[in-house]
């Protein structure tokens, strides 16, 4: 039999999500609400005047070839991001696990980088391959590769990646870690007398134990890719060059507070909030029917 | 009152505030400057509050220029702005639209009888920041106006006299392909390219960068850069870039590093660079004037400025405007504006402290800090050479560096990269007008 616990009575109930609720509703539902009211203005930027425009702002943008392809950039982007930081985590998380010395030292050093701001490691990335004084487009030059990432594109975008995903390698790798360790030994032993090789053990058996771990940093890290990299991006490119680098929410600041086009600003967030809203419905729908807790 | 988060946030800054003594009334002073021009201003403003005893000014910091002007818009928007705001060129056409949020600086000084002669001020620069009928709506602080950076050493490394004739672009070229042969790895760079190889070129080759005179006519005013001068200046970068002979750094002033490390020969840059060249450069350098193309005819007219101006913000006590009047009057008096050009590189911004630098010696000993000053004030500002007015500005400048950039790369020529910037600048200026109708 199903064990339940109710509650008499209507009060206590509310009276325990009422914080909860009351968050929500003055940081998130009050502001986008906001911001979806603005999205049918026109207001200039001190406030002073507002022009009515119903969809206007929505139709100005999906005219725009580049706010249209800077979708594709924000795909490209993100999906580059997260393979980056997740990979070579549970690579690194799997080496970590099979170390009998020194472990704990392995483990501190790894989880450094994330203590790192992200416009600082940007600003670090920046240096380091600065065209002119950056150490490695240096040693590049060397061995005959001309970087340049203020005109190529495809290097600007490489170099966003590696820095914004970089200081995420660590928070992967701590759960990532976490989850090796509670693995059982059992099982693993039991394959490996059956005659399984390491990798074979690794991608029948220890990967789907991984699966809610992975799951979760999925969502995470894709959330991470679309809101927190904007501090990366802002020291690197600036979005530039082209607009190969300006990811959606990227475009929201530069609009709003470069351009003080508020409106636009507005009507990109609303844009935001429904292209991020179907992403959770996605993976939460299909991708973690597939997760075996 | 609507009130975003952020504007709350921002102007949560400005209660922070140092308090002064209670008698004295508190004058809100944000500027975008640090390290040496933020000393420089904190000394000025020293100065003003030690010579009288009924105002503080107080001065903050606020980021660089954008961030400043939206800190200034956030605060506006909170009740919580500044007396005075320190807005870029830019943003001119911003502030000048909003009526009800700004107070001319005209204004200010005819109802706090506070002494005021626009005609003192140098026209070049006052007429950036000038109605069409004449009327001073900001006070010009810091101005300046591309010219060209030679490193000497460099010049002579190759073979060339470092004398040689540099007033046109033609003679540049010549010398970049001397330069490249002899081995140069930089023989030209640049600062600020939207300023100066748009809108400067522009200016000075008495060509529009806009229609109605550069957008001092009205919000309805569109972009005209795409026109056979701009295209075959930006024409000759982009093959100069194609050979080498130019190398483009970035949207900023990163070329500067690149110039002062002694890398490149030529660098064009604001007369304001002076300060840093003449500390880290280990060469001889001096300042050109800023090359024109010979076979334009018109050419050279005179360069426009960039830097900021102050503005009066709207919503404060009427006796409030009375300190803010003497401050102002303070900043243009003759001694204050003779020091901040000599410390800065910045241009007077009256004509008296020109006047004043050159008899007290400075540009005997200091040659070339004064081509900036001839090179705005030779010929009297035509329409097209009165300086440039237009809404979203910011932003239209990030169009105009990736379309270059797309020329620099050899990705697009001249001509469709100034279309495609002309047209995708021309959606924000309507986007703007729309905003202030």
């Amino acid at each position: 039999m199903e064990k339940r616990v109710t509650f008499k009575g209507w009060l206590l109930p509310l009276l325990l999500i009422a914080p909860q609720v009351a968050i929500s509703a003055v940081f998130f539902f009050y502001p986008a609400g906001q911001a979806i009211w603005q999205s049918l203005f026109i207001p200039d930027p001190f406030g002073l005047s507002m022009q009515y425009v119903g969809l206007g702002n929505f139709e100005y943008l999906l005219s725009d070839p580049f706010y249209r392809q800077s979708f594709v950039t924000t795909a490209v982007f993100s999906t580059l991001v997260t393979l980056v930081s997740m990979v070579p985590a549970l690579f690194l998380a799997v080496m970590a696990d099979r170390l009998l010395k020194g472990a704990g030292v392995y483990r501190t050093l790894l989880i450094w980088p994330y203590a790192i701001a992200p416009a600082v490691a940007g600003v670090l990335w920046m240096f380091m391959f600065n065209t002119r004084v950056g150490v490695i487009s240096w040693y590049l030059g060397q061995l005959g590769y001309d970087w340049n990432h203020v005109l190529n594109g495809g290097e600007a975008m490489g170099l966003v990646v590696v820095a914004s995903a970089w200081g995420r390698i660590s928070y992967n790798f701590l759960f990532f870690f976490a989850a090796l360790q509670a693995v059982p030994r059992s099982v693993i032993e039991a394959a490996a007398i059956d005659g399984a090789r390491f990798w074979r053990r690794f991608f029948t058996i220890v990967l789907p134990l991984l699966s809610p771990v992975t799951f979760f940093l999925l969502v995470v890290n894709v959330v991470y890719a679309f809101f927190e990299t904007f501090g990366v991006i802002h020291t690197i490119t600036s979005g530039g060059p082209q607009q190969s680098t300006t990811i959606l929410v990227y475009k929201v600041f530069a609009d709003g507070f470069v351009g003080q086009d508020l409106g636009s600003s507005a009507a990109q967030s609303v844009i935001l909030l429904v292209v991020v809203g179907a992403l959770t419905v996605v993976q939460f729908k299909y991708i973690e029917k597939r997760v075996h807790y | 009152m609507k009130l975003s988060a952020i504007g709350a946030l921002l102007a949560g800054s400005a209660i922070a505030a140092p308090f002064a003594a209670m008698a004295q009334t508190e004058i809100q002073f944000w500027h975008a400057f640090t390290g040496r021009l933020g000393e420089l201003v904190a000394e000025q403003v020293e100065t003003f509050n030690a010579s009288q005893s009924d105002y503080t000014v107080v001065a903050s910091h606020k980021g660089n220029y954008s961030e400043t002007l939206n800190a200034g818009i956030a605060a506006f928007r909170a009740g919580e702005q500044p007396h005075i705001l320190m807005v870029f060129e830019v943003g001119t056409a911003t502030m000048m639209a909003a009526e009800g949020a700004v107070k001319p600086v005209y204004e200010v000084m005819a109802e706090n009888d506070a002494p005021f002669d626009p005609d003192a001020y140098i026209g070049a620069v006052k007429g950036y920041y000038t109605t069409e009928d004449g009327q001073m709506l900001s006070l010009p602080f810091n101005s300046s106006t591309p010219v060209l950076w030679v490193n000497r050493d460099a010049l002579a490394a190759a073979g060339i006299d470092p004398d040689t004739d540099l007033s046109t672009w033609e003679q540049v070229g010549t010398v970049l392909d001397t330069l490249k042969e002899a081995g140069s790895t930089c023989p030209l760079t640049t600062a600020w390219q939207s300023w100066i190889h748009l809108e400067n070129l522009s200016a000075y080759h008495d060509v529009p960068f806009a229609t109605l005179d550069n957008g001092f006519g009205g919000l309805g005013t569109e972009l005209a850069f795409n026109g056979p001068v701009q295209v075959a200046h930006v024409g000759a970068m982009g093959q100069w870039a194609q050979d080498g002979k130019f190398i483009y750094a970035g949207r900023r002033n990163e070329g500067g590093a690149n110039f002062r490390a002694g890398e490149c020969a030529l660098f064009t840059e604001s007369s304001a660079g002076y300060a840093g060249i003449k500390a880290e450069a280990q060469f001889d350098f001096d300042v050109r004037p800023l090359p024109y193309w010979s076979g334009v005819e018109g050419a050279p007219q005179n360069t426009i400025i960039g830097g900021a101006s102050l503005w009066v913000m709207e919503g404060k006590d009427t006796a409030d405007y009375q300190g803010v009047a003497e401050f102002l009057s303070f900043l243009s008096s003759t001694p204050i504006q003779a020091k901040w050009h000599q410390d800065t590189g910045y241009l007077p911004i009256t004509t008296e402290a020109g006047e004043a630098t050159r008899e007290a010696g400075f540009y005997d000993e200091n040659p070339g800090t004064d081509v900036a000053v001839i090179q705005m004030t030779t010929n009297e500002p035509t329409g097209n050479s009165k300086g440039l007015r237009l809404g979203s500005f910011d932003q239209i400048r990030g169009i105009i560096d990736e379309e270059l950039e797309a020329v620099w790369a050899g990705d697009k020529d001249a001509q469709t990269a100034l279309d495609s910037a002309v047209q995708r600048g021309d959606q924000l200026l309507r986007r703007f007008e729309q905003a202030n109708r």
